[in-house]
């Protein structure tokens, strides 16, 4: 099908966009790389009234380093941070999360800022963010805030964006010296969306036990949900291969993934608790030879 | 915008694809449109040199760029391109409605990967759905084409 008619705009500077949203946030869709917004506008299950097209505006698009932090810019396309040498330098998560990203010729054309307002809960992004302890920086007339990751994401497609705040840049903290990160997940064939998947963090400390993990889980619920008890009980163990499956098992303690024709309850939840041990064991063995 | 080079004007609705600029207005049809999600590959056109879904664009947002199709690759009406050629020799296509995408997709992907393994061939074929030759063939002409093209 095609698209229903709309109002156009493309502005070249933020300031313009900013002052179109306050102009017209509540009928008004953001046009990013559309990768997630015009298949839904194809169909008619989005039918906006007006689109604000932000590709042209440039000062959108980087990748920067900041105070050791990494600050990507809301219209930063995929395959720009995908072969970033930088990013998988130094934020590693993010390189393997993003690889299983749609197909190439998404990629090209998504950018950061659209997956994360997008916010569906099978995508990779916004659970590697989730892991990383992100945080987005968003803008509107009224001011500026910055949202961690625990308040952004609020429910499936659902974030704690107002309808005239435009999402500018994402910044995620460095990982500390001696940690080791993984991505990992199952999905029926590449390029799909996943129907579980693990995002983690470990840090190991001098004596070989782990001081700091994170456990950021894929299509576990409406939004990415952090196992934080799993998380509390691997601090001090020396990541074998025991105490790591018995986090596994605690990860998935009371999610309920919704069941569907891809995946029963049950499926879902066998499968994010060996996504789960996987990403611990690759991230524990990296983790170790960086230290 | 410029479409294979040459310059394509026209004043459109801004809700018209890229997709159907292409076939209609500029009266290119050798971009086929399957899926009009994304998923199939059928559409994919090169902007500013990259694949992409041209069902998923808006052919507004291509004003000031290029746009190169299918159409844009054998360089006369009587012979085909070297990646083309091993289509043809391979049997890498048989209704050949999924071809001008992979085509548009592998040409890219040779530029980038001049010298590529069939596991990668088979991953980058991985954003393009055909219903017929099965892949094996497509994979086989690719790496063909990689062949000629490197001696
Ligand atoms: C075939 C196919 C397969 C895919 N597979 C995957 C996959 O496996 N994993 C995955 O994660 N994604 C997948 N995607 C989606 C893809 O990653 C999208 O690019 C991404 O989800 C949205 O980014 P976008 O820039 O295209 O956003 P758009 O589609 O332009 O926008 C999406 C939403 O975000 C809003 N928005 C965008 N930018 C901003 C901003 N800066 N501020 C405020 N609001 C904004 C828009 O208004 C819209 O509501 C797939 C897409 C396709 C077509
Ligand atoms: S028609 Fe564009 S991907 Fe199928
Ligand atoms: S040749 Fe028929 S779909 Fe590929």
């Amino acid at each position: 099908m095609k698209p229903a008619q709309f109002e156009y705009d493309d502005p070249e500077t933020e300031e313009e966009a900013l002052d179109l949203l306050a102009r017209h946030g509540d009928e008004c869709k953001v046009l990013a790389g559309g990768q997630s917004l015009v298949p839904l506008m194809n169909f008619r299950l989005a039918r906006p009234a007006r689109l604000i097209d932000i590709n042209r505006i440039d000062s959108l698009s980087y990748i920067k380093r900041e105070d050791g932090r990494l600050v990507i810019g809301a219209m930063t396309r995929h395959t720009h941070l995908e072969r970033a040498a930088e990013v998988a330098q130094g934020w590693p998560l993010l390189t393997e999360a993003i690889g299983w990203v749609g197909h190439a010729q998404i990629r090209n054309r998504g950018t950061i800022g659209g997956s994360v307002a997008h916010a569906d809960p099978a995508a990779e992004l916004p659970a590697a963010f989730t892991a990383l302890d992100a945080s987005f920086q968003v803008r509107s007339k009224r001011g500026s805030r910055t949202i961690g990751w625990d308040h952004f994401f609020v429910s499936e497609f659902t974030t704690a964006l107002a309808p005239d705040e435009l999402v500018m840049a994402v910044e995620v903290p460095a990982l500390d010296p001696g940690s080791g990160a993984a991505f990992v997940e199952y999905a029926r064939r590449h390029g799909d969306f996943a129907l579980g998947g693990a995002a983690v963090t470990l840090r190991l400390g001098r004596d070989g036990h782990c001081e700091k993990a994170t456990i950021a889980l894929v299509s576990a619920g409406p939004a990415p949900v952090r196992a934080s008890s799993a998380e509390q009980q691997l601090r001090g163990s020396t990541l074998d291969d025991s105490s790591i499956r018995a986090a596994s098992v605690e990860a998935v303690k009371g999610l309920r993934p919704t069941s569907d024709l891809h995946g029963s309850t049950e499926y879902r939840i066998g499968l994010l608790r060996t996504m789960t041990e996987r990403a611990l064991t690759k991230a524990a063995q990296r983790a170790r030879s960086s230290t | 915008m410029k479409i294979n080079g040459r310059a394509v004007e026209g004043e459109v609705e801004p809700r018209l694809l890229l997709a159907d600029f292409i076939r209609d207005n500029a009266g290119l049809t050798g971009t086929h449109l399957g899926c009009e999600h994304g998923v199939c590959g059928a559409c994919t056109v090169q902007l500013d040199g990259h694949p992409v879904r041209s069902c998923l664009i808006f052919a507004v947002q291509a004003h000031g760029h290029q746009v190169a199709t299918v159409e844009g690759m054998a360089p006369s009406d009587s012979s085909l391109n070297t990646l083309q050629q091993a289509f043809h020799e391979c049997h890498a296509l048989q209704c050949g409605f999924c071809t001008p995408g992979i085509l548009m997709t592998m040409d890219a992907f040779l530029r980038e990967e001049p010298d590529p393994t069939p596991e990668r061939i088979r991953s980058a074929l991985g954003g393009n759905l055909c219903r017929c030759t099965g892949y094996q063939n497509i994979i086989t002409a690719v790496r063909l084409a990689a062949d000629r093209l490197n001696c």
